[in-house]
């Protein structure tokens, strides 16, 4: 270092830096204090920081500072809290039956719009986000229910599922009359003419509808019921209307009878809390008002 | 090629000092006359309305708020005695604005600045700490005997000067504790407010009104007129030569000379004018101007050099109104011999007061029609239509309906579009499922999901016009929306 106050440019009257390039000098200009003094602080402030706050990543994790603090946690605190404002909405939901939930309008919009989040959530991978189904999932805008449409009977539904291994779950499925060699093949042709004639649907040349009868009399009857109007009972679907879970024509119809058909839907009591299953209940039957 | 300077030669800048003009402190005298009475009644009036309006009660019926003037926040409900607005409704505060702006503009191409110089808050309450630091400390001269006093302060000064900062405050505090009773029960906020039970937000509003107060009316004053406010600026780009503003007759006025001389003069048959520049006019005026140098932009036109004039000219002997309401047309006519007119009626002022009429009465009209019941439909977007198992056709509908009045309703729906259709309302068992009947609460809304069904028969266009009709079935009151019905 140069000593600045003994090198003095004869033309600007101030001190130089003492560097000297090809006879030109370089004036002493410092960075002012306050500036100086702001950067050290900056760094003061930095040590202080990574004391007490997280700072240096380790291998496994970080240091965590002697706040401990986490914007982990902070979130979680935010969402208690949030639970803890909706405490008394929920436990009102909790409270009442479905059927007051749906008379009572404060209740129903709240039941709507909690039903409709977690509808988005665990729901519409299969029924579609407006719950419209496709095949294989049902419509639930429609007024065909397979296990009933009531707010109870949909609300067990949501609770226990669908052939899904919980003990009260609804049982039940169409059997593979082909598959399992119950029927034959023309059998099967002649009985799926004689169902798509049930909801009046076109039949081919040259069916014995007589024949048909008798088959579905023998195999089908006992779950869909004489005239085919189906057993919310035993899940069996109402094969006289317009609604086909599975399709209306023979090709579909060949196939389900010949290879059954077994759909489930998992049980939701245990994952879902039951005020949080009862809103789903009062938001599906919602819909389309149910049956 | 640049020459090299010494810098011992450079000279300093010559921008050292202050780039603005720094206040003169404006010791206005005490006057009396026609338009300090006219300002003392308004102010009284002003301010009564304003501390007290809060105070005023209004019955509403059970339920409802009974103060009569009320912006309720937190229900999002304004109340004006027997109106009651929501918050789609704030067009009418848009008309109401456009009235204000007109009427600004109405008054003045009739008489100036009334707005300024009687109504205006700044204006009002400067003139209230004024007349608290005129009778505290006294008048003009003794105030700027004390305040240009280099003794050391007296306790007696300095007791004057605690009282007049406290009482100043105490009027902005409760300046600020009414503007939050505005927004609240009156009663039971000032009760709260007592013992310190009220909300935050009141006692930080009280704070900012209280500082604002203090700070316009107590400190800054006419700079607030001059420097701060558009109007004066507007002003002068709407008025025109028939508006009249507060003008020094100069013809009457001119030349001016001492009380004694004029006599003299007048003695021997000459002309000599009115002004025995006495400076009253100066004395008195809240801004600090002299009325005399022509109109000018700090002037709010508040007629009190016209008093004090009034009162010297009474005391001469001479006639009064040598400052008076009049602008430069007549006193050019007056100067050529001819009467003065005075066109009040003129096309800007009937433009203008056609404006107001129109708006006004535009306000009212919808005002007194509006209808107090009313209905919105949103479409349901997934599933747009819905196919029912005997092949029917359902739509579904969210459904607003809202009731503006003070008593509950029941509503019939109707819809009307679709062959055949049959409604179902989520949660309502209806004996009429047809035509559903659903109770609203008196000032509330409804939201209802109301399901559509009709047959796919006769209904075959892809998408059907469909409105719903709402009628209070006790009173006959109805109202319709419209949307469509979609056939898949």
């Amino acid at each position: 270092m140069t000593d600045h106050s003994s090198d003095i440019d004869s033309v600007s009257g101030k001190s130089t830096t003492g560097h000297e390039w090809d006879g030109i000098k370089e004036l002493n200009t410092p960075l002012p204090r306050w500036w100086v003094i702001t950067f050290y602080l900056t760094i003061v402030w930095a040590i202080g920081y990574w004391i007490v706050y997280p700072a240096w990543p380790l291998i496994q994790n970080n240091t965590t500072g002697l706040f401990g603090y986490s914007s982990r946690a902070d979130v979680a605190v935010e969402l208690a809290n949030l639970e803890k404002i909706r405490g008394d909405k929920m436990a009102a939901l909790g409270t009442a039956s479905l059927a007051d939930i749906e008379k009572d309008p404060a209740l129903l919009a709240l039941a709507r719009a909690k039903g409709k989040t977690v509808f988005g959530d665990n729901c519409a991978p299969c029924h579609g986000t407006g719950a419209t189904g496709s095949k294989g999932y049902p419509n639930l805008n429609d007024d065909e229910w397979l296990w009933g449409g009531t707010l109870d009977q949909i609300m067990q539904t949501i609770q226990f599922g669908v052939r899904s291994g919980h003990a009260k779950t609804h049982e039940g499925q169409m059997l593979a009359f082909g598959k399992d060699g119950v029927l034959k093949g023309d059998e099967i042709v002649t009985v799926a003419n004689y169902v798509r004639s049930l909801s009046g649907l076109s039949t081919r040349n040259g069916y014995d509808a007589a024949k048909g009868q008798k088959i579905f009399a023998e195999n089908c009857a006992a779950c869909h019921g004489d005239a085919g109007k189906g057993n919310q009972e035993m899940g069996a679907p109402d094969l006289t209307d317009k609604i086909w879970l599975y399709g209306s024509d023979e090709a579909s119809l060949i196939e389900t009878i010949g290879q059954g058909r077994a759909g489930v839907m998992p049980a939701w009591e245990g994952r879902l809390d039951p005020a949080t299953i009862k809103a789903m209940a009062v938001y599906v039957h919602s819909l389309g008002g149910g049956k | 090629m640049n020459k090299t300077v010494n810098p011992n030669e450079l000279k300093p800048a010559d921008d050292v000092g202050p780039l603005y003009a720094a206040r003169k402190k404006v010791y206005p005298q005490s006057v009396s006359g026609t338009f300090r009475r006219i300002k003392w009644t308004l102010m009284a009036v002003c301010l009564g309305v304003y501390y007290f309006l809060p105070f005023v009660r209004w019955n509403r019926g059970l339920g409802a708020p009974s103060q009569a003037v009320l912006i309720d926040l937190p229900n999002s409900r304004f109340y004006f005695f027997f109106i009651e607005l929501w918050p789609q409704e704030v067009y009418y505060f848009t008309g109401l604005l456009i009235v204000a702006a007109v009427a600004l503009f109405l008054m003045n191409s009739v008489g100036g600045r009334i707005w300024c110089g009687y109504l205006c808050p700044q204006t009002v309450w400067t003139d209230l700490f004024y007349a608290v630091e005129r009778l505290i400390e006294g008048d003009r001269r003794e105030r700027m005997k004390k305040d240009a006093s280099s003794d050391p302060m007296k306790l007696e000064r300095i007791s004057e000067i605690v009282l007049k900062h406290s009482i100043w405050l105490m009027i902005a505090w409760w300046t600020g504790g009414a503007w939050v009773l505005y927004f609240n029960d009156a009663p039971t906020l000032v009760k709260e407010l007592v013992t310190f039970q009220a909300p935050m937000i009141a006692y930080i509003w009280i704070g900012i009104l209280t500082t604002t107060t203090y700070l316009l009316a107590g400190f800054m004053r006419e700079q607030v007129c001059t420097y701060m406010c558009p109007w004066p600026r507007i002003q002068a780009a709407l008025t025109d030569e028939w508006a009249l503003n507060v003008t020094y007759r100069y013809d009457r006025g001119e030349k001016r000379t001492s009380v004694k001389k004029a006599a003299e003069l007048r003695a021997l048959g000459q002309q000599v004018g009115d002004c025995v520049d006495c400076y009253q006019c100066v004395a008195v005026c809240p801004t600090g101007i002299d009325i005399r140098n022509g109109p000018q932009m700090e002037c709010i036109q508040c007629g009190l050099c016209i008093d004090a004039c009034d009162n010297v000219m009474t005391k001469i002997g001479r006639p009064k109104r040598l400052i008076g309401y009049d602008n430069d047309i007549n006193i050019h006519r007056r100067q050529e011999g001819k009467a003065p007119i005075y066109r009040i009626v003129r096309a800007r002022t009937i433009v203008y007061s056609a404006i107001i009429a129109a708006v006004g009465g535009i306000m009212i009209y919808t005002l007194a029609t509006r209808s107090l019941l009313d209905v919105n439909v949103l479409h349901d977007r997934n599933p747009v239509a819905v196919k029912l198992s005997d092949g029917s056709i359902r739509n579904a509908y969210t459904v607003r309906l809202l009731n503006k009045s003070g008593y509950d309703r029941a509503i019939a729906i109707d819809v009307e579009g679709p062959v055949n259709p049959m409604m179902h309302v989520v949660g309502v068992d209806s004996a009429t499922p047809d035509r559903p009947i659903i109770v609203i609460p008196r000032d509330s809304t409804s939201e209802l999901r109301l399901l559509v069904t009709a047959p796919a028969e006769n209904n075959s266009e892809k998408s059907i016009p469909v409105r719903f009709h709402v009628m209070d079935i006790g009173l006959g009151v109805a109202a319709s929306a419209t949307d469509n019905f979609v056939v898949p």
